[in-house]
């Protein structure tokens, strides 16, 4: 299990280090997953440690915007002044992305995914 | 125990980062306890039960958030090699995520585009300031990428991490029930909305509907990062012309 949490912060640093040298616009834990996932192809996946680690990580995703989102509290003050423009453009935002997201994919692929049952 | 010893430990302990680790971390288990008694309902969020559920203690015991973010933090920093672990499952679904690499990078122009610029154009039709505008349109994507962006337009980057929280909380409850009144269903098309619109909390709770629609989840949530951090940008200021 270290030698997995090891490898995932190594990544990490690798895709930080990428992101100052380049002035990438990305953060450097998503510059990680694109080098861990070109090391998994050439390694040919993962191995078990790696799996369960990050198995269990991942299951456990929601805790960790707990912490930032507690944040919320900060912004009460700024919140209910425009609660009304801010809460009209966030949901109707997020639900048209949603619907335009999934109804583009869901149309183009609808013909592939019928075919092999 | 008499009251006076109560408050010497409770001035005690409130000040170490200890307390608020081990309560963020045991409302989590109440949070997803409650999510499981619901049957996986979308609705009984792990994150917004949790977040609101602390946000009250902070408040009957008044304490700082910064107090607060003192222990957390350690549970906050884990976010970072999560989201490596991310290519796990994404090397799983590769063969699958490149065989349909044109629809998934249609799929990520429009989507996009439609929810950043919504949400900017709908904010500013309604009123609202411009830093508060400045800070919505990028809110469909993960944290840190949305604060630097949200930063270079004019926003306030900790009112963009609280809608961009807010989005995935929302998102993440509304996305399967919506996409299947339309007829979406199958798991890479509400894997990739999920991932889009509603990035890492979004991908949590696809990867709660299956590895599959994780997968696809994560995959959207590091494009959409990185096709609005390089789009946005110079799209608002035109949007915001256009609106004038």
């Amino acid at each position: 299990m270290i030698k997995a949490i090891a490898l995932l912060l190594a990544f990490q640093l690798a895709g930080e280090a990428l992101r100052v040298a380049l002035h990438l616009p990305v953060p450097g834990p998503v510059i990680g997953m694109a080098l861990l996932l070109a090391w998994l192809v050439l390694q040919g996946g993962p191995d078990d440690a790696l799996r369960s680690t990050s198995g269990t990580l991942l299951q456990n995703l929601s805790l960790m915007f707990v912490p930032a989102g507690t944040g919320v509290m900060l912004h009460a003050g700024r919140l209910s002044d425009e609660a009304w423009p801010i809460a009209v453009a966030l949901v109707a935002s997020t639900l048209l992305g949603l619907l335009a997201t999934g109804l583009t994919l869901h149309v183009l692929t609808r013909h592939r995914s019928g075919s092999p049952q | 125990m008499n009251g006076g010893a109560m408050t010497e430990i409770w001035v005690y302990l409130s000040a170490q980062p200890l307390l608020w680790l081990t309560l963020t971390l045991a409302v989590y288990l109440l949070a997803i306890a409650l999510h499981r008694r619901a049957g996986g309902h979308p609705a009984v969020n792990p994150v917004l039960i949790s977040v609101s559920v602390l946000v009250t203690l902070l408040l009957l015991t008044g304490t700082p958030y910064q107090r607060y973010f003192d222990g957390a933090q350690f549970v906050h920093f884990l976010l970072g090699p999560t989201t490596v672990a991310l290519a796990i499952p994404l090397h799983g679904q590769l063969k699958r995520l490149l065989g349909m690499a044109g629809p998934l990078v249609i799929a990520l122009v429009i989507g996009s585009l439609t929810a950043g610029l919504s949400a900017y154009a709908i904010g500013a039709l309604l009123g609202a300031s411009a830093p508060t505008v400045a800070s919505l349109a990028p809110k469909s994507v993960t944290t840190p990428i949305a604060m630097g962006i949200a930063e270079r337009l004019g926003g306030l980057a900790s009112l963009t991490a609280v809608f961009v929280i807010l989005t995935g909380i929302f998102g993440a409850i509304f996305a399967d029930g919506l996409l299947k009144r339309v007829g979406v269903k199958d798991e890479a098309s509400v894997g990739f909305a999920l991932g889009l619109a509603s990035h890492g909390i979004g991908t949590a709770r696809a990867f709660q509907l299956g590895e599959q629609t994780g997968a696809f989840a994560a995959l959207a949530m590091g494009l959409n990062g990185l096709f609005t951090a390089l789009t946005l940008p110079w799209l608002l200021p035109l949007l915001a012309a256009a609106l004038k």
